[in-house]
């Protein structure tokens, strides 16, 4: 075999998965256990006090777990990845690395709808405090830093609108700050981009979306760049300073460029426990096999119905970065180049009740809160997922009574443009 | 050798040919990564003999604590480096005079020093910097993927266990198809 670099696909499906060293499996076997037998007592207390390379207990590590871990890392053009319970939990293990109670960071409003929840509310329990900018304005970035400040907080493409954030641009902002960009590229797989090649060092996933991408798993992944000093700043005390429960370890001097990984691994989940299972883990690793296949697919189709929907009369408008007209059309271009994603907005001339009434009336899209599925979904989030909101409120998260949201899949594209051509009437 | 980027086959054969290891800067600390490396090169098989004049003479891990390198009474395949990147130059001269020659000197992750490396190299001796052997070697066979990191080697190929049989071990025994 040559040095050449290996392409996506190819990685999608060989990266981290070897046969099995124990049985010869070609397939990552599903290793559905809680524990390991040690070798002896030596073995225990090495593996406990993370001397030894090994598995311990499923809370930690798992072997079909690793392999998802590493696909992924690969992926992304990390050093190392960590799997969890879901994306929430990605998040909570990334910012408990991170943060200490009054410490801030800064994210842009425009983010997914949970993320916007965790920030708010369930972070500020722990004196985690978010400050908000806006994606679309570098200056109220810069605006929002200060000396608490412990990170940024972008989505690539941006749930709900697919609007394209200027990922480069953000991270000069971070490395100027001195604090770790943290990207979550949910739903722009790597395949679309790999925000590490623009300075983002920390990403984030939903696995349960584009990646597992068939709707049957729940999962999420942090993944460490290995491109930021954690210690030069003495910021960052849980990754610099010695650890008393791993008998004064330093992770960072430890594990260098995989430092970020291993830490929330052996103090986050160790501590806080959001593992992902065996089986969701095989499952996801299944599915990401065909990503670049899915994705490229997921994204024609949604380019056809953007365009088709942008013809329709009763359309008021679109918010797709794959649309010539776009706003974001040239930050896709430089970003997301293969295509502008599956997940995106339009709004329809008869406001609410048409909104309504699309969602009463689809027989193939399916009217459910999830994205990235192979099945095109649908959802009109004034009525449903934001129904507690003033109108204010519904317009600032770009859910105003109007917004219907799109979750384009892999059926035939001719079928989807039809369903949706009957239900707008 | 362009010590920013290794080819593929480079790191593998020399983990592949060494059996006797100096290590020095080799530490008592337990937590401290040398203590770590030669602990895991150790358990590999490696014959690990750590250097450190502040523990000359003592016992580490089994094995005496030799304070210079010429005081080590047997021949060395290989000298691993845990000391910085400007001390790495003596250390590096003071191989040079060894007889018979070590076949390679290692310097640890964050450890870079260009000029010692070049009079190694006109020496013949094969060169590493800025690497860990204990990261190579979990890459190398398989065991990377167990903490979820992105080895870079992709394998249609079985890793085989370890030689010496245990669990939660794997060893070099196949080397892997690397693209």
């Amino acid at each position: 075999m040559t040095d050449q670099p290996p392409g996506f696909d190819t990685l999608a499906i060989h990266a981290g998965a070897a046969p099995d060293p124990s049985t010869g499996a070609r397939v990552t076997p599903i290793y559905q256990t809680t524990a390991y037998v040690f070798n002896d007592v030596k073995h225990a207390s090495d593996l406990f006090a993370l001397r030894a390379f090994g598995n311990i207990y499923t809370r930690i590590m798992n072997p079909t777990q690793g392999v998802l871990e590493a696909k992924i890392a690969a992926l992304e053009g990390g050093t190392a990845a960590l799997a969890l319970a879901s994306g929430h939990a990605a998040q909570m293990l990334v910012f408990h690395t991170i943060m200490q109670p009054g410490d801030e960071f800064v994210a842009v409003r425009q983010l997914y709808g949970g993320s916007i929840n965790q920030f708010n509310h369930s972070f500020k329990s722990f004196g985690w405090h978010v400050v908000w900018a806006d994606a679309e304005d570098m200056d109220s970035i810069e605006k929002a830093l200060s000396p608490k400040t412990k990170a940024i907080f972008i989505e690539s493409i941006a749930n709900p609108g697919g609007r394209i954030t200027d990922i480069a641009a953000v991270a000069k902002i971070a490395k100027r700050a001195g604090v770790p960009l943290i990207v979550d590229n949910t739903l722009a797989t790597p395949y679309l981009c790999k925000p590490i090649e623009h300075g983002a060092n920390i990403v984030v996933h939903s696995l349960t979306k584009f990646m597992g991408g068939h709707g049957n798993s729940m999962g999420g992944a942090i993944v460490d760049g290995g491109n930021f000093d954690w210690g030069k700043s003495g910021k960052y005390p849980l990754l610099s300073e010695p650890n008393d429960s791993y008998h004064g370890m330093k992770f960072y001097e430890t594990f260098g460029g995989m430092a970020f990984a291993i830490t929330c691994r052996v103090l986050g989940l160790r501590d806080l426990g959001p593992s992902i299972s065996p089986q969701n883990a095989f499952y996801i690793l299944t599915g990401m096999e065909t990503l670049g296949l899915r994705m490229q697919r997921h994204c024609d189709n949604a380019q056809k119905v953007a365009e088709w929907l942008s013809q329709n009369p009763k359309v008021a408008w679109v918010s797709y970065a794959g649309l010539p007209g776009d706003p974001h059309h040239a930050l896709q271009k430089k970003y997301a180049p293969k295509g502008a994603g599956a997940v995106f907005t339009f709004g329809l001339k008869g406001g609410y009740e048409a909104g309504v009434k699309v969602v009463s009336s689809v027989k193939l899209l399916s009217h459910l809160a999830n994205v990235g599925d192979t099945r095109s979904l649908i959802i009109h989030p004034a009525s449903t997922t934001h129904s507690q909101l003033t109108p204010e409120q519904l317009k600032k998260a770009g859910a105003g009574p109007d917004v219907v949201r799109l979750s384009i899949g892999i059926e035939d594209v001719a079928d989807i443009i039809a369903d949706l051509d009957q239900a707008i009437g | 050798m362009n010590h920013d980027s290794y080819p593929a086959d480079y790191i593998r054969g020399i983990l592949h040919s060494v059996k006797v290891i100096a290590m020095v800067g080799a530490s008592s600390n337990v937590v401290r990564p040398s203590y770590l490396v030669m602990q895991y090169l150790l358990s590999k098989g490696y014959d690990v003999i750590p250097v450190n004049p502040g523990l000359a003479r003592q016992e580490l891990q089994g094995k005496t604590v030799y304070r210079t390198l010429k005081d080590i009474p047997q021949a060395i395949d290989m000298i691993d480096i845990f000391r910085t990147s400007d001390a790495a130059g003596a250390i590096v001269d003071e191989a040079l005079t060894l007889s018979p020659l070590p076949s390679v000197i290692w310097m640890q992750l964050s450890v870079r020093n260009d000029e010692a490396a070049a009079r190694a190299e006109a020496a013949g001796i094969k060169v590493v910097m800025n690497r860990c052997p204990k990261m190579e070697y979990g890459k190398e066979s398989g065991e990377w993927a167990w903490v979820g990191g992105n080895s870079g080697i992709l394998s249609s190929r079985r890793q085989n266990m370890h030689e010496s049989g245990k669990m939660q071990s794997l060893g070099l025994g196949v080397i892997p198809t690397k693209r």
